[in-house]
């Protein structure tokens, strides 16, 4: 199966991955011979922006780069889609590192900021991973750094809770992943996404195929976040510092969803099953669009309940999972456009909400409602950057999410010929008529009601201020003028 | 197609303004007025250079633009106005800055109230010339969220519950409109009004959406159904048209009064326009299958809102409900075109009055409405929040120049000849006898009772002994005398020679006659 490897070909195809391994591997040593005298916030500030120029090389690189390769048979595979996909990533990443250069709550600066970049790498090696085994591996690369990520802040008990509670979530979920897998690759004898699928075809009646794909679902499931698999998100989003938390939300959402769409749509190919209503059949379809439904009911409902702002945008995390769900389930190129499209607009109004939650952390010592208490009179630029984000996430016009929104309900409604999905569209905008309440209610805080006695500004730093707003700004511009992506993604999707 | 972007600009401007005023810091507060006066006079200049634009002459879309947007989805950057567009323009230029100069000087954040308005503004600009579903919708939602924060920041004691009440009702029908228009690009893969229309006359939208979308057990027929009705939910509820109305009374009560302004002036004309030119236009089919129930919807709108605002004692609801009631006639008058009844004597020109009567009524209910919340903003603000029809008695002795131009004002709305009000209800009962005799007969039910409230209104209030406590009542000031008498000049202006707005909308009266089937 694995013809003879060309090194010079993998490393020309996997130079932007090489680039930030580099980089990383810089940053630590940097940190370690030439920077342990200086002050905190200079390491942190001087490997924070090593990693930032190491992701825009990476960037460049990926931008550059033409034509399609693949190396091992599915090993490691880059088309122009997938560059894309990659470059969404990065996209994250810059403004977590960003985000990580403000945070006071390691001491540990080159090794936090390598593990961020080890994470990226991980991300983008599953974006281009299309085999099991690779999938597997970039997994778990990614998810080993995020597990240390979440732990980072030592002093604090709910770090190590946190980092307790995901690493045993996802050490289970692994298993069971790697439980489906082995099961796919027994039933269809290969392990590449593409000759795997014209295995399960033949075997779409067997029971074991069902038990396998409760296994792959159970896995990815985990890493995107959709109920059942859900339980880890909310303490992680509370615990871990900050700047892991966005990465956890933002970067690792748009590769495990990319994965996760391209294993049902390419891999289980042939047993889909059905959704529709009245006209179920068992497939991934149905057992995704269970999932789905369940998100955007829990995730809206319990978001409803909560008072601190970290936990109440992990459940929202929730629900939008249960909303890209929906694109995934339409299963066609238009609902893999509207997915990517909605990702990435969702990763950058939820890495823009955490780095104004981060700022108001550190200014007044906690994420409650209560802390964003007359925060349009303390910080105006951040209040208006959390309004944008926050309304961009509750999908109001002319914000990015509400196109998101939107371009996935109609290729939702427009899969399973006959309005069969048109169930779950009308649920997802009755959730997110739902969800609207508790987005507005942190915007309540933030701008209706009045401080008490002490009404000090926040002292903010410019790099936190111009990340928000840059954040916002393309919120807003890619809300307008959606086609600037969708056109890049339909070009490259050919 | 290529000409100079107007319409762009005419949206453009209040958002522009809006986010410059929003700028400006608390203490700024006479700043924020000023600007954003000359903000909404400057797009008022805009509307009045459209309609010198505007040639009457001719019955389609004029001062039009046009660009791809999201070719994927078939949405289209696409604006354009005709007669209706142009008047429902006009209509909102006219009405802010009557509303902005309304505004009590000791308002609280008054940079971010300005703003909003002026926001408000742009979403109805939007709204009135946007002719693709998606850009037009995008505008639609983004006029209700000022709207919600104006009434939910500076609104009377309940204002929590009315903004939650009007938000929730609102975002309901939206979501109706949403879904209808998502299964009809399923099926024609449009999303462009005009083509929408064009496909329903051409017979291409009911196979389509047989073909595309034959769903479980459902006939054509059904799914046609339930497709308009989530469409007409979405404009009923804007109107609004009983029973979709329980928002109504406690968000036109709580609104402070230059919002209710706006709230009954021109939000309420984002329901008539959507029938008008989009649910009517895409579903002519289907109006006419459910006519006798619409129609009784219309006659029950118009009924029990009347004897609802009978039997109100706060002036704010009572007005609240009348506007209900002027807009059941609008309602009325769409519908009978859809008559199919045999034997009527020109058919074609009835129904060409009782349209051209709606879009009158449109603007008229507009102007007065607005202008009857801005008294009672007066009154209010002289009685220091009192507003109840039992509060007061006698104000005629102290305030005369109050009690007069207020009292054209309620004769317009009750529909007096030679004021503005006759003319569009004369027209729309002109054209609704032959072809619905029996609902424009029981409609004029309504007409007599709004007569009663509306006079036993001014007689509670101006007429009878003069109470104690009001004998100190100050009469308008010169500023306030130019501001209201403005309003009631055009309302006499109109009545005379309703010419003035009938010229402009004729042509389009008749080209939508010819698109509902006639």
């Amino acid at each position: 199966m694995v013809s003879e490897l060309s090194y010079l070909e993998i490393l020309r195809l996997a130079l932007p991955e090489t680039a930030l391994v580099i980089t990383a591997l810089v940053v630590l040593a940097s940190d370690l011979l030439a920077l342990r005298k200086d002050s905190l916030s200079v390491r942190l500030g001087f490997c924070a922006s090593l990693a930032v120029l190491g992701c825009v090389a990476a960037g460049v690189l990926l931008v550059m780069a033409s034509g399609a390769g693949d190396v091992g048979g599915g090993m490691f595979v880059v088309t122009p889609l997938i560059r894309l996909v990659k470059l969404g990533v990065l996209a994250m990443a810059v403004p977590a590192l960003l985000v990580s250069a403000q945070g006071r709550f390691t001491t540990h600066a080159g090794e936090y900021v390598a593990l961020i970049l080890f994470a990226v790498v991980g991300m983008m090696f599953l974006v281009s991973a299309e085999d099991l085994l690779m999938v597997f591996v970039a997994l778990e690369m990614t998810s080993l750094s995020l597990y240390v990520l979440t732990a980072f802040h030592k002093r604090e008990v709910g770090s190590a809770e946190a980092a307790l509670k995901y690493f045993l979530f996802g050490g289970m979920s692994a298993a069971l992943a790697l439980f489906g897998f082995s099961l796919l690759y027994g039933l269809t004898g290969s392990t590449n996404l593409n000759e795997m699928a014209q295995g399960v075809g033949v075997h779409a009646s067997d029971p074991l195929l069902v038990v396998a794909l409760i296994g792959v679902l159970a896995g990815l499931g985990f890493k995107v976040a959709v109920v059942p698999f859900h339980l880890w998100a909310p303490d992680v989003y509370q615990g871990a510092p900050t700047p892991s938390a966005a990465l956890i939300a933002t970067g690792s959402k748009v590769a495990s969803f990319f994965i996760l769409a391209k294993l049902m749509m390419v891999g289980l190919a042939g047993s889909e099953g059905s959704a529709a209503w009245g006209r179920y059949g068992s497939g991934w379809v149905l057992a995704l669009a269970i999932a789905a439904a369940a998100s955007m009911i829990l995730g809206n409902l319990a978001a409803l309940a909560q008072s601190s702002v970290k936990r109440l945008l992990a459940y929202s995390a929730i629900a939008h999972a249960g909303y890209v769900s929906l694109a995934i389930l339409s299963n066609d190129s238009a609902g893999l456009t509207a997915l990517l499209y909605y990702v990435f607009v969702y990763g950058l109004a939820t890495m823009g909400a955490f780095a104004v939650v981060s700022v108001v952390e550190q200014q007044t010592g906690g994420d409650r409602l209560e802390d964003f208490t007359g925060l349009a009179r303390r910080a105006p630029v951040l209040a208006l950057g959390l309004l944008v984000f926050l309304l961009s996430l509750a999908g109001i016009p002319p914000l990015a999410g509400f196109f998101g929104k939107f371009y996935v309900f109609a290729a939702a409604a427009g899969a399973e010929a006959g309005l069969g999905l048109f169930w779950l569209v009308i649920l997802g905008i009755a959730m997110s008529v739902v969800s609207l309440y508790y987005y507005l209610m942190v915007l309540k805080r933030a701008y209706v009601q009045e401080p008490g006695e002490e009404v000090a500004k926040f002292r903010v730093n410019g790099v936190a201020t111009a990340t928000v707003a840059i954040l916002a700004l393309a919120v807003v511009i890619l809300g307008c003028f959606p086609d600037w992506i969708l056109h890049r993604i339909a070009t490259a999707l050919g | 197609m290529d000409s100079f972007p107007w319409l762009t600009l005419l949206t453009l401007l209040p958002l522009v303004g809006g986010i410059v005023v929003v700028g400006l810091g608390a203490g700024q507060a006479r700043m924020a007025r000023t600007l954003s006066l000359v903000f909404s006079l400057g797009a008022l200049a805009l509307a009045g250079v459209l309609w010198r634009q505007f040639d009457p002459a001719f019955d389609g879309l004029q001062l039009g633009e046009r660009h791809a947007w999201v070719p994927s989805l078939g949405i289209e950057y696409r604006l354009g106005v005709d007669g209706l567009g142009l008047l429902m323009v006009m209509l909102t230029a006219v009405v802010v800055p009557l509303s902005l100069l309304a505004v009590p000087a000791d308002l609280s954040r008054a940079p971010l109230y300005h703003a909003l308005v002026l926001w408000l503004q742009a979403g109805l600009f939007g709204t009135f010339t946007a002719l693709n579903f998606f850009h037009w919708f995008l505008f639609w939602e983004l006029s209700l969220v000022p709207a919600f924060f104006l009434v939910k920041l500076w609104g009377g004691p309940q204002r929590s519950r009315a903004a939650a009440q009007f938000f929730i009702y609102t975002m309901v029908g939206s979501i109706g409109l949403l879904l209808s228009f998502l299964a009809l690009f399923l099926a024609t893969k449009q999303f462009d009004f005009f083509e929408l229309a064009r496909l329903a006359r051409t017979g291409g939208l009911n196979s389509a959406l047989t073909a595309e979308l034959g769903w479980r057990e459902l006939t054509g027929r059904t799914l046609v159904l339930l497709i308009f009705a989530g469409a007409f939910l979405g404009f009923a509820v804007k109107i609004p048209i009983v029973p979709f109305h329980t928002w109504l009374p406690l968000a036109y009560a709580e609104a402070p009064t230059p919002v209710t302004m706006l709230l009954t002036g021109v939000m309420s004309k984002m329901g008539v326009y959507g029938f008008l030119r989009i649910l009517l236009p895409i579903f002519p089919e289907p109006a006419r299958w459910v006519l006798k129930p619409l129609l009784a919807l219309a006659v029950l709108s118009i009924g029990w809102s009347a004897f609802a605002a009978f039997a109100q004692r706060d002036l704010k609801r009572m007005l609240g409900y009348s506007s209900i009631n002027h807009l059941g006639y609008c309602v009325l008058g769409m519908l009978v075109v859809f008559s199919g009844r045999e034997a009527v004597v020109d058919g074609g020109l009835q129904r060409a009055a009782a349209l051209n009567g709606v879009l009158l009524q449109m603007f008229n209910h507009g102007l007065t409405a607005a202008t009857l919340f801005l008294f009672v903003g007066l009154i209010e603000r002289r009685s220091g929040g009192l507003r109840g029809v039992d509060d007061f008695g006698g104000i005629r002795k102290v305030a005369p120049v109050l009690t007069g131009l207020m009292g054209i004002a309620v004769f317009s709305s009750l529909g007096l000849p030679g004021l503005n009000g006759f003319v569009g209800e004369f027209l729309i009962f002109k054209g609704a006898f032959p072809l619905a005799p029996w609902a424009a007969a029981l409609s004029t039910l309504g007409l007599l009772v709004t007569a009663i409230f509306l006079l036993s209104l001014v007689q509670r209030v101006f007429h009878g002994p003069l109470a104690g406590r009001w004998r100190g009542f100050p009469d308008l000031t010169l500023r306030e005398r130019w501001l209201a008498g403005a309003p009631v000049a055009l309302m006499a202006v109109l009545g005379v020679y309703p010419q003035l707005i009938l010229g402009v909308v004729d042509p389009t009266v008749v080209n939508l006659v010819r698109q509902f089937g006639f």
